[in-house]
């Protein structure tokens, strides 16, 4: 197993004048509800624990007021941890003392703000160079890792601008190049895009994906949506009253939801943008091209089908074949080669539903699904699509009655 | 038909006074001729140029801060003063007022910072305000005298009690104010305690500090009066003869200065205060 690069151990955190007997009564498994009203406290976060691994999106999510903004907060230390543990790189921020945390701070942390946090008084560009700016990093030299960072987020131009004079998205990407100038291994992005409106949000989201592609930063993400949570994550933790009630890829949990709680969440996802050809993908009879189209012909009748995909020696996709078109070819002694279909759609085993349906109306046979080398995986028929996209139906209505 | 004795508050308070004096002789005077070299020197380099220059330089500082109804305003009340005959006492007015609200701004902006980084500082402090700032202004002449003799020092100590509270309140409002979020990224990015307050609150919170200033000019102008009482020279002490030989007219000559002079401070300090920003 991958090492993590961060580890949180039963975090939690308490609300209010006497912490330490609410963290005693959590242990006794009381509620949240219970201990604000025995103790008046309020509980934050309940004893989370996950571990974040190098490179990944991590998501956070959970509705307003289930603690996902209190739990960021308790990795940075911006809001200091009752109870618990979170190691960066094996050390325990939350033991730390404060000038080691100022350095983990500026060096390996960096956090994006749900309304952007930007300085007002200060320009686009002195936005982007505080964090180098507090570690008195000189002038030239930060003013450059600031642009190359502005850059990044297609900021260029805009240096000498105010916060107030750029849009919301625009003012998000300075959030960006802020926490990404001084190169952070890990980066605390908090309902980043949840202010930006939904066009915007999706093109921040895809331009956060491109990023990462190169950067490969590790990332925690906080949100309330979950359409962001599937696309973005490559795991999710869903949270609820400050407990972490499931954690697990994105079809994991559309999938197979832990609890009542988060299959009431999932039920409303358009399942399309989270299946892909991987989870509806039939296994398809082949044959070699170098065969003659009496076998193929023959194959298509015990099997009951009416088209036939050919490969080569490598099960590199070369195109498919119809019964029709073999009958022919008997009849005037033709080659495979003479009456193979090449101007297939394709898919890969990772594209989503939703982008398969117009390849899908445009094609009479079965989509194909390929690897990256080509090589054939299986194909997509219409009714497992169709079907997919209705088990998760059948099934909410099912929850709803019972 | 009293129930206990009267509390001897007032010996109490004379034997304090009385203790002070005794004790602190020497800081008392040092006080004295160092404020007293201050004012001296702020008035000569006032009355150094000729009028119509200062009022020249006056009108400059007007227009480049403010609009300029604000630089027509100044340059026809400054020559309507000088036109009267009251720009000696003009100059010592000013200075008197212009050192207070330097003392105020040296004293009252630091004391604001703390209290705004220490809520136990600001709980002892607020009630401290309070106090200086509803006591009636004439009961500090009376250690005063006492401390700092008659004269131009007695008035300005007075003053700068009087004036400096909403610095110092507005000092702390300032940099409180600066929204939760700026303060948890300059946090999230390991700023120090020196670098938020430096780089971040501080700039912030200039507007806000800016009417508190203005607001201990207008209170320090407010005090004029009372200061001439213990001989302060300037245009409280006309306002002040002008009331005892009941002249109506030279009290309305001499109080007319003080407004315009009022006037044109206000809207120059209000205005340096937005331009920064």
């Amino acid at each position: 197993m991958e090492k993590a690069k961060i580890t949180v151990k039963d975090v939690t955190k308490v609300f209010g004048k006497s912490p330490k007997q609410a963290v005693k009564l959590l242990d006794q498994g009381k509620s949240k509800s219970e201990i604000l009203k025995e103790t008046g406290n309020t509980v934050g976060v309940n004893r989370a624990s996950f571990d974040v691994y190098p490179g990944e999106i991590f998501v956070i999510m959970g509705l307003s007021g289930s603690g996902k903004s209190t739990l960021v907060r308790l990795l940075n230390r911006l809001i200091e941890p009752t109870s618990g543990q979170v190691l960066i790189d094996d050390e325990d921020i939350v033991r730390m003392k404060p000038e080691q945390l100022r350095e983990v701070r500026r060096k390996k942390l960096s956090m994006v703000f749900q309304r952007f946090a930007l300085f007002p008084h200060r320009t686009v560009l002195e936005n982007t160079e505080y964090g180098l700016e507090v570690q008195n990093i000189g002038k030239e030299n930060r003013a450059k890792k600031a642009q190359e960072s502005l850059e990044l987020v297609g900021l260029k131009g805009y240096e000498n601008s105010f916060p107030s004079e750029l849009s919301g998205g625009m003012q998000q990407r300075v959030g960006l190049a802020r926490a990404l100038a001084n190169d952070p291994d890990v980066l605390l992005m908090d309902e980043a895009f949840s202010a930006l409106d939904p066009l915007i949000r999706k093109d921040m989201q895809d331009e956060l994906l491109e990023l990462q592609e190169s950067m490969e930063k590790t990332i925690v993400f906080i949100t309330h949506d979950l359409d962001e949570a599937l696309r973005i994550g490559d795991r999710i933790a869903l949270m609820k009253d400050g407990s972490i009630v499931q954690i697990g890829s994105p079809e994991e949990i559309m999938t197979n939801p832990a609890n009542d709680y988060v299959e009431r969440f999932v039920e409303d996802v358009d399942l399309s943008k989270v299946l892909t050809a991987s989870n509806v993908m039939k296994r398809a009879e082949t044959l070699r091209a170098d065969r003659g189209p009496r076998v193929a012909l023959q194959l298509m009748k015990d099997k009951g089908l009416s088209s036939l995909y050919i490969v080569d020696k490598k099960q590199k996709l070369l195109g498919a074949i119809t019964a029709d078109d073999a009958a022919k070819a008997i009849d005037s002694q033709k080659d495979i080669n003479d009456i193979l279909i090449t101007d297939l759609h394709t898919v890969t085993p990772d594209t989503l539903l939703t982008d398969m349906f117009t390849k899908m109306a445009d094609s009479s046979l079965p989509l194909p699904v390929i690897d990256e080398a080509d090589k054939f995986k299986g194909i997509i028929v219409r009714g497992a699509v169709i079907g997919a996209l209705a088990g998760n139906e059948t099934e909410s209505t099912k929850s709803e009655v019972s | 038909m009293q129930l206990f004795p009267k509390i001897p508050l007032a010996d109490w308070v004379d034997r304090f006074v009385d203790m002070l004096t005794d004790n602190l002789e020497p800081l008392f005077d040092g006080i004295t001729s160092g404020i007293d070299w201050f004012v001296e020197g702020i008035v000569s380099i006032l009355a150094f140029p000729p009028a119509l220059v200062l009022i020249a330089i006056f009108t400059i500082l007007a227009w480049w801060s403010s609009r300029w109804p604000v630089a027509i305003f100044t340059f026809l009340g400054l020559l309507l003063i000088d036109n009267l005959g009251y720009w000696d006492p003009t100059l010592d007015t000013l200075a008197l007022v212009l050192t207070s609200v330097i003392i105020s701004i040296i004293l009252g902006v630091p004391l604001g910072i703390w209290a705004s980084q220490s809520d136990r500082f600001r709980g002892i402090i607020t009630p401290i305000l309070d106090f200086m700032q509803t006591m009636p202004a004439f009961v500090y002449l009376i250690p005063a005298i006492l401390f700092f003799g008659i004269g131009m020092v007695p008035g300005i100590i007075a003053s700068v009690i009087f004036a400096m509270p909403p610095t110092i309140r507005l000092t702390n409002l300032g940099i409180r104010q600066v929204p939760e979020d700026l303060i948890e990224a300059s946090n999230a990015f390991g700023s120090t305690t020196k670098q938020k307050l430096f780089k971040i609150q501080l700039p912030l919170a200039t507007p806000t500090i800016m009417a508190g200033i203005n607001q201990s000019i207008m209170l320090s102008l407010s005090m004029v009066v009372i200061a001439s009482l213990v001989g302060a020279p300037g245009l409280g002490a006309d306002v002040y003869r002008a009331v005892t030989q009941i002249k109506v007219g030279i009290g309305f000559e001499a109080g007319l200065a003080i407004v315009i002079l009022a006037i044109m401070l206000d809207r120059i300090s209000q205005n340096i205060g937005k331009t920064k920003n």
